[in-house]
């Protein structure tokens, strides 16, 4: 069974209504880019120079790096070459193989969060500014408290005006605990939340941190020490670091991913704002170049628009069209 | 990763170099890496596509073709026409109105809250009037208490009434500051996506019921693709009169500005560059050409040394490093040359690539420079151009006649070696050219 053949089933057999609820998430995504697509193939028959350019350029619209896309579509190009194709139509599939493969790469992806086995499970999130990671907290401490685990909060951003209330009223909303304190550095409230979180049994601890821009040297040195301080404190920790990127975010994401990657280790990536019309294609060049996995999409600003990623549901969500009229 | 734009650009300048004529064929490669160079920066794919052919035209014309330098020339009318594309007149704020109002919108996150306490302390410092910044965003978790902390830390008032209904809340704002004297009032609004019906439309109620001077769009310069649908879907709701980058203190070269500017015409009146208070400025078209081309200060050392260089000196001094027989003799006065451009670690520094090689500290001792100009002018003329017949007693004479030691003839000798090697691997493309 080839790849594609793999692919299709998965959407034959997985359950309705989580690939309904992603795909809604991703509708205006999808109507752009897809239908950009079986425009594409209506307009060319055959493959062509033009065909090519088009296609190029969809792909770059949809913020892939342009190096993934540069030599995404070289490849092809010698496909089409070596295997003598000439209708667009045979291409199709070609093209969500390859766009599978890239992310894929024969690994084994998991999107789960690392629970430790001792103690309290640490989830530390980073990323630039704005991008959504306030937010994500409160969405994932609603899933966890749902799932009836005991949740603390702790408020990292010192920094930024308001950062403590917005957490606060995520805990307000979750009912998961808050610990915080204004003009306080990062690393001490740290400090006082992870001896709370140890001494009260909590089963997980997401940790909030100030946006930095990854070129910021004091502020990227300074999440060095706050890694120091959490792993000081429960060994092993943090147990997963997610970073956090908005969809619309263009080729500055790949920098994003390495700078980080650099300073932490960075087990994930939460993509926010899928539910605008970016597609954040940025994610698959980061997997290609950076191989940061993407854990979980953003969908909303409310607790419930989160989701764990799928990356078959997403180029699903992304070729959808392209995929259907073959199954039909 | 492609990486140092800047580099690259260089490359293909360096290539370029051995061209008599410019053609189209020739171009390609300076045209395919300032295609990749605006795609990476994010620059709209339409509009590079137009952008590469207008310069194309442009270069194929009359002035690039009878230049020595096509390259440069080249590079020079990229940057022109991207400062165009950028600039027009510079439009100021329009604070007619009394009070004159301001409305901040755009995507969540995108910087509306920060960039309103800038604003309020930016027109505060200028125009020593009296701002009122206005808390409409009733949606977002703790928006009204991030609003209220940047006025208690600017001492600027906020007029808040809680999660009320925003188009009430900026009516009743303006009454209030008519009534107590504020000469503007600069309103939040709530991150919100351009698709959002519901929330568009009530931005739409607020500017029929208030009519605001100005509406702008806040805008994160990290967007990439995507900008032309932000920006056309709130232009085609809004009466958008300009557009703030923020966020242009990262590395991101802020390609989105085209997208602004060239497709809707809305003009960028500010940019962000820090999360502090303090970190609004204006906008300057070129400044931003050339970190969206990523040329670092590549086009800044090209006009400088143009205008220092003598150029023949320069034009004899790269003929024998490409034929391989440069020498000491060639090599101080190149020496000559260079040191007329100021400090040398700054002439270091605007290579593209070099300041990130470099520590951040470096200090090149301009007495080093004195001491190997010294040394070279201890040898003969002779012995400048055939620096192989050095041997130990010439070196010893050297050294005295210098008053350095023979270990540092030695390693100016060894030096110079290695730059000859550099030298032959520049002319076979291996390496790139600093000068
Ligand atoms: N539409 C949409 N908005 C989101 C999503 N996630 C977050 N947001 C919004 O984005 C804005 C910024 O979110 P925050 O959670 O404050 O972002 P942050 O990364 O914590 O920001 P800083 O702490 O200032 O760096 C808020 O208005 C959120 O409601 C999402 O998935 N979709
Ligand atoms: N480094 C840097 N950070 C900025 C700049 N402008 C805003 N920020 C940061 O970006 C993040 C989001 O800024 P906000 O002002 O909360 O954005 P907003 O548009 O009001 O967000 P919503 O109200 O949620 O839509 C904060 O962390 C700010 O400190 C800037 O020019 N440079
Ligand atoms: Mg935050
Ligand atoms: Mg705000």
């Amino acid at each position: 069974m080839g790849l594609f053949d793999k692919f299709k089933n998965v959407f034959k057999t997985s359950n309705k209504p989580q690939v309904e609820l992603y795909d809604r998430g991703l509708e205006k995504t999808r109507n752009d880019f897809v239908s950009k697509l079986s425009l594409l193939n209506k307009k060319y028959k055959k493959v062509s120079n033009e065909y090519f350019e088009e296609l190029e350029e969809i792909l770059i619209m949809a913020d892939i790096g342009v190096e993934t896309v540069m030599t995404f579509i070289d490849r092809l190009k010698k496909r089409v070459k070596h295997e003598n194709i000439v209708d667009s139509e045979d291409l199709r599939e070609i093209i969500v193989d390859e766009m599978f493969i890239i992310y894929v790469n024969n690994e084994v992806i998991v999107n789960k969060i690392n629970y430790s086995e001792t103690g309290p499970t640490v989830v530390l999130f980073v990323g630039v500014n704005g991008v959504g990671k306030t937010t994500t907290i409160g969405k994932i401490a609603h899933k966890l408290v749902n799932e009836g685990k005991k949740v603390l909060m702790i408020a990292g951003d010192t920094f930024r005006a308001g950062a403590v209330e917005q957490i606060e009223e995520w805990g307000n909303r979750t009912g998961a605990r808050v610990i915080g304190a204004e003009n306080k550095d990062p690393a001490s409230v740290m400090y006082d939340g992870l001896e709370i979180a140890k001494n009260e049994s909590y089963d997980v601890v997401l940790i909030d941190t100030a946006g930095r821009l990854q070129n910021k040297v004091n502020l990227m040195n300074e999440l060095d020490k706050i890694n120091k301080v959490i792993g000081k404190l429960i060994p092993g920790a943090p147990h997963e670091t997610l970073l956090v990127i908005d969809a619309t975010t263009g080729q500055n994401g790949i920098s994003q991913a390495k700078s980080f990657k650099e300073i932490t280790n960075i087990t994930g990536i939460v993509l926010t704002k899928l539910d605008g019309t970016a597609k954040g294609g940025i994610v698959l060049a980061i997997k290609e170049s950076v191989g940061i996995p993407v854990k979980f999409v953003g969908l909303g600003e409310r607790e419930s628009d989160l989701q764990v990623f799928d990356i078959e549901k997403y180029i699903y969500g992304l070729f959808k069209d392209f995929v259907e009229d073959e199954t039909c | 990763m492609f990486e140092n734009l800047g580099d690259r650009l260089q490359n293909a300048i360096n290539k370029m170099k051995g061209y008599g004529k410019i053609t189209e064929e020739n171009i390609s490669e300076i045209t395919r890496e300032i295609r990749l160079a605006l795609l990476e920066a994010d620059v709209n794919y339409q509009v590079v596509k137009e952008f590469i052919n207008n310069v194309k035209e442009k270069a194929l014309g009359e002035e690039v073709a009878k230049s020595l330098k096509p390259g440069e020339v080249f590079v020079k009318i990229v940057k022109d026409e991207l400062v165009a594309l950028l600039g027009g007149d510079k439009e100021d704020l329009n604070l007619k109105g009394n009070p004159a109002i301001l409305m901040l919108v755009g995507l969540q996150g995108s910087g509306k809250t920060t960039t309103i306490g800038k604003l309020g302390l930016l027109l505060r410092k200028k125009y020593h009037k009296k701002p009122l910044l206005v808390a409409c965003d009733v949606y977002r978790p703790a928006a009204i208490d991030q609003l209220k902390q940047l006025g208690r830390e600017l001492s600027i008032e906020v007029y808040t009434e809680g999660k009320g209904d925003p188009v009430e809340i900026s009516k009743n704002a303006i009454e209030y500051a008519r009534q107590n004297g504020f000469d503007y009032v600069l309103i939040d609004t709530a991150g919100r996506l351009h698709i959002d019906e519901p929330l568009m439309q009530e931005l739409k109620n607020i500017e029929n019921n208030i009519h605001p001077e100005e509406i702008l769009l806040v805008i994160d310069s990290m967007t990439g693709q995507d900008a032309i649908h932000v920006i056309e879907g709130f232009h085609s709701e809004l009466k958008l009169t300009g557009a703030i980058l923020t966020k242009l203190d990262g590395d991101t070269r802020g390609g989105a500005a085209l997208s602004v500017r060239h497709l809707t015409h809305v003009p960028i009146k500010f940019i962000g560059v820090s999360e502090k208070m303090d970190g609004l400025e204006e906008f300057y078209p070129d400044r931003m050409a050339t970190r969206i081309l990523g040329m670092g200060d590549l086009m800044s050392m090209i006009e400088k040394a143009e205008s220092v260089i003598d150029q023949d000196e320069a034009m004899k001094a790269a003929k024998k490093m490409e034929s391989g027989k440069f020498d000491l003799e060639d090599f101080l006065s190149t020496f000559k040359q260079i040191k007329k451009l100021g400090p040398l670690e700054n002439i270091i520094k605007m290579i593209p690539g070099m300041s990130k090689a470099l520590p951040k500290d470096v200090h090149i001792d301009p007495k080093e420079i004195a001491h190997i100009e010294a040394i070279i002018l201890s040898m003969t003329p002779k012995e400048r151009r055939n620096p192989e017949i050095l041997k130990a007693s010439r070196k010893q004479r050297i050294a005295k006649g210098s008053g350095r030691s023979v270990e540092e003839v030695n390693r100016l000798l060894k030096q110079f070696d290695q730059m000859k090697i550099m030298m032959k691997q520049m002319k076979s493309g291996k390496m790139k050219m600093p000068f």
